[in-house]
């Protein structure tokens, strides 16, 4: 690579990568009325005002709600699934890999769209719990993944070694595996939950009357209101997952799981 | 009571799917024994040992330990050791805790724990290092703590997954000490798996030989290296030059061959050390290929009507150049007669 071109490159991807985050904060601060970009003067009011907005907070307890119980779920499944998958040679051990990292390759619009069609409406679930099972769903592949790599990197003779230490099975998964997967799990979590509170298109087709999450609730804000509070929303919004992933890899290595 | 058997392995299968990994093994261990499995990678001696331990369940066969019937008897409950070649430590927990695992789960007070762990500790030299992570450790650090949490264990019979390969030869020799001192100090009865004839010879008291799943010689060091039965043996104990018999006469690339002196007709082939090659004399003639010196030691490669020949003489005498024709001869009290040549 050319020396005097790459470093133009990088600034050109930097800025496509960065560009629309900073163009958010910027309007964010605007103490105009309407969203726009550059602002029209600064001021916190609008960051104030996310605050205020009932219909915010409801969304954002749901969103967090389903982001760390669909999560949680996922993990449940995820890590025997992973353990299975990465220690024994099962039958259809490449179909089940397969099905499992589906969610990630399929557009969240035709899941979301399967879902409400051949699962909900027939067997007529709340909203809450279909919104609940189709993040679960969205976020398990994350997990297999993230998961099923701390497994491979444990090598299974320390289970034998506490079998034959007097362990059974069951104990020396949870003395011995668990302990050092440790990491990898919390990492899952991460993924996932950043995954599931960022979703939009599943949430979208199984929303419904008072349950909402909370990037489809500023969807809808937006389609009434045109303030710059959706924007301060998005700010802040950012700001928690930047900082979830930055304690994460400070603290985790997390880009060694991901 | 010392020569009946404490470990007793009967008719021994393991077969994974068409595959036989071990076809009807039979060998009966003594109380306090030191068994070395010596084989190529893919004889079955791992297989066997892992069957030992509860880690496979044979196809068939019946393993007796101490008078009770454990084929069945899962891995957590035959008290069976064993010290695997990676060791197997557990990372998150310290020395101490490593050695201190099996004890906790049978549930013993903190203050038998405490004497039995330290004792353990103490005795592969570990005394100072009890607080570290296996991590922080060297490679022969953790093995000697992967052998105290096994020993601490007072386990009925010890396996060890080749112990020394992963050493360095001054390690080598340390450990080779370590074990054959717990052995005495415990009488424990102890098998281990090696690919290195080098090593089953000097630490074990029997050395049952394997290849593709079947037994092939069990015998003391000396009987292995001295009289092997077959041709693999003897290549396996370092005969390198192996012949069949055929009427009398050793079958070679060069067509049959008569020695000197004439040949008993019951053996299947003879097999010749480097050493036992007499060189400067005799009725063959080869030419030297390649000359390496090894210390006391100079060994010749020389290409002969009779196939590749290597002989080893006293490094002390002249050396011979690449391309020199040498006579040479194959005397036949140098040489092992061998049952099998297959």
């Amino acid at each position: 690579m050319n020396r005097t071109f790459s470093p133009l490159i990088l600034a050109a991807l930097l800025i496509f990568l960065i560009g629309p985050f900073l163009i958010i904060v910027a309007a964010s601060l605007s103490a105009g009325d309407t969203l726009t970009f550059p602002p029209q003067g600064l001021s916190l009011r609008w960051i104030a005002k996310v605050f205020t907005v009932e219909s915010f907070r409801d969304s954002f307890i749901m969103s967090m709600i389903l982001a760390v119980g669909g999560t949680f779920l996922a993990l449940l499944l995820g890590v025997p699934a992973a353990y299975a998958l990465s220690r024994y040679k099962l039958p259809f051990g490449e179909v089940v890999n397969t099905i499992v990292t589906l969610p990630i390759i399929v557009p969240g619009i035709i899941v979301g769209l399967a879902l409400l069609r051949y699962v909900v409406v027939p067997f007529s679930f709340s909203i809450g719990i279909a919104l609940f099972l189709a993040h679960t769903a969205l976020v398990l592949p994350y997990t297999v993944r993230v998961v099923s790599s701390s497994f491979n990197n444990l090598r299974s003779d320390m289970e034998e070694a506490a079998v034959l230490l007097g362990a059974t099975r069951l104990g020396a998964f949870f003395k011995v595996v668990l302990p050092n997967i440790q990491s990898g799990i919390l990492a899952a979590f991460i993924l996932g939950f950043v995954t599931s509170f960022n979703q939009v298109p599943v949430s979208l087709f199984l929303s419904g009357p008072g349950v909402r999450t909370l990037p489809i609730d500023m969807l809808s804000y937006m389609e009434t209101t045109y303030d710059p509070s959706v924007a301060a929303l998005s700010a802040l919004l950012a700001l928690m997952s930047i900082g979830i992933v930055f304690l994460a890899e400070r603290f985790l290595g997390f880009s060694r799981y991901v | 009571m010392s020569d009946r058997a404490f470990l007793s392995l009967e008719n021994l299968t393991l077969s994974y799917g068409n595959s036989i990994a071990v076809n009807k093994f039979n060998l009966d261990i003594r109380k306090g024994e030191l068994v070395a499995f010596l084989g190529p990678s893919g004889c079955g001696k791992t297989t066997t040992m892992r069957s030992i331990a509860g880690l496979l369940n044979p196809t068939s066969g019946r393993i007796t330990l101490d008078g009770t019937d454990i084929t069945r008897v899962s891995a957590n409950k035959r008290n069976v050791g064993l010290v695997f070649q990676s060791y197997a430590l557990f990372p998150h927990l310290t020395v101490y805790e490593n050695v201190a695992f099996g004890l906790r789960l049978k549930r013993m007070a903190d203050a038998d724990i405490n004497a039995r762990v330290t004792a353990g500790i103490k005795s592969v030299g570990l005394a100072a290092l009890s607080g570290r992570k296996p991590a922080e450790l060297s490679g022969g650090q953790q093995q000697r703590v992967a052998l105290a949490r096994s020993m601490v264990m007072e386990p009925k019979v010890l396996l060890l997954d080749e112990p020394l390969s992963n050493l360095d030869a001054r390690l080598r020799v340390e450990m080779r000490a370590e074990l054959q001192r717990v052995q005495k100090e415990t009488g424990i009865t102890m098998i281990f798996v090696t690919h290195d004839q080098a090593e089953a010879l000097s630490l074990a008291d029997r050395i049952v030989v394997m290849r593709n799943g079947l037994i092939e010689q069990v015998g003391t060091p000396e009987e292995i290296y001295n009289n092997p039965v077959s041709a693999f043996v003897a290549d396996f104990v370092g005969f390198e030059n192996v012949f069949a018999l055929k009427d009398g006469k050793l079958a070679t690339p060069g067509g049959a061959v008569a020695l000197s002196e004439a040949l008993p007709g019951n053996a299947a082939g003879f097999a010749w050390r480097p050493a036992g090659v007499v060189l400067d004399t005799g009725p063959f003639q080869g030419k030297v290929k390649s000359v390496s010196f090894t210390g006391n030691l100079r060994e010749y490669l020389l290409d002969t009507p009779l196939g590749p020949i290597t002989a080893e003489v006293s490094a002390a005498l002249p050396v011979h150049d690449l391309g020199t024709e040498l006579a040479f001869d194959l005397p036949l009290k140098a040489a092992a007669p061998l049952q099998r040549f297959a």
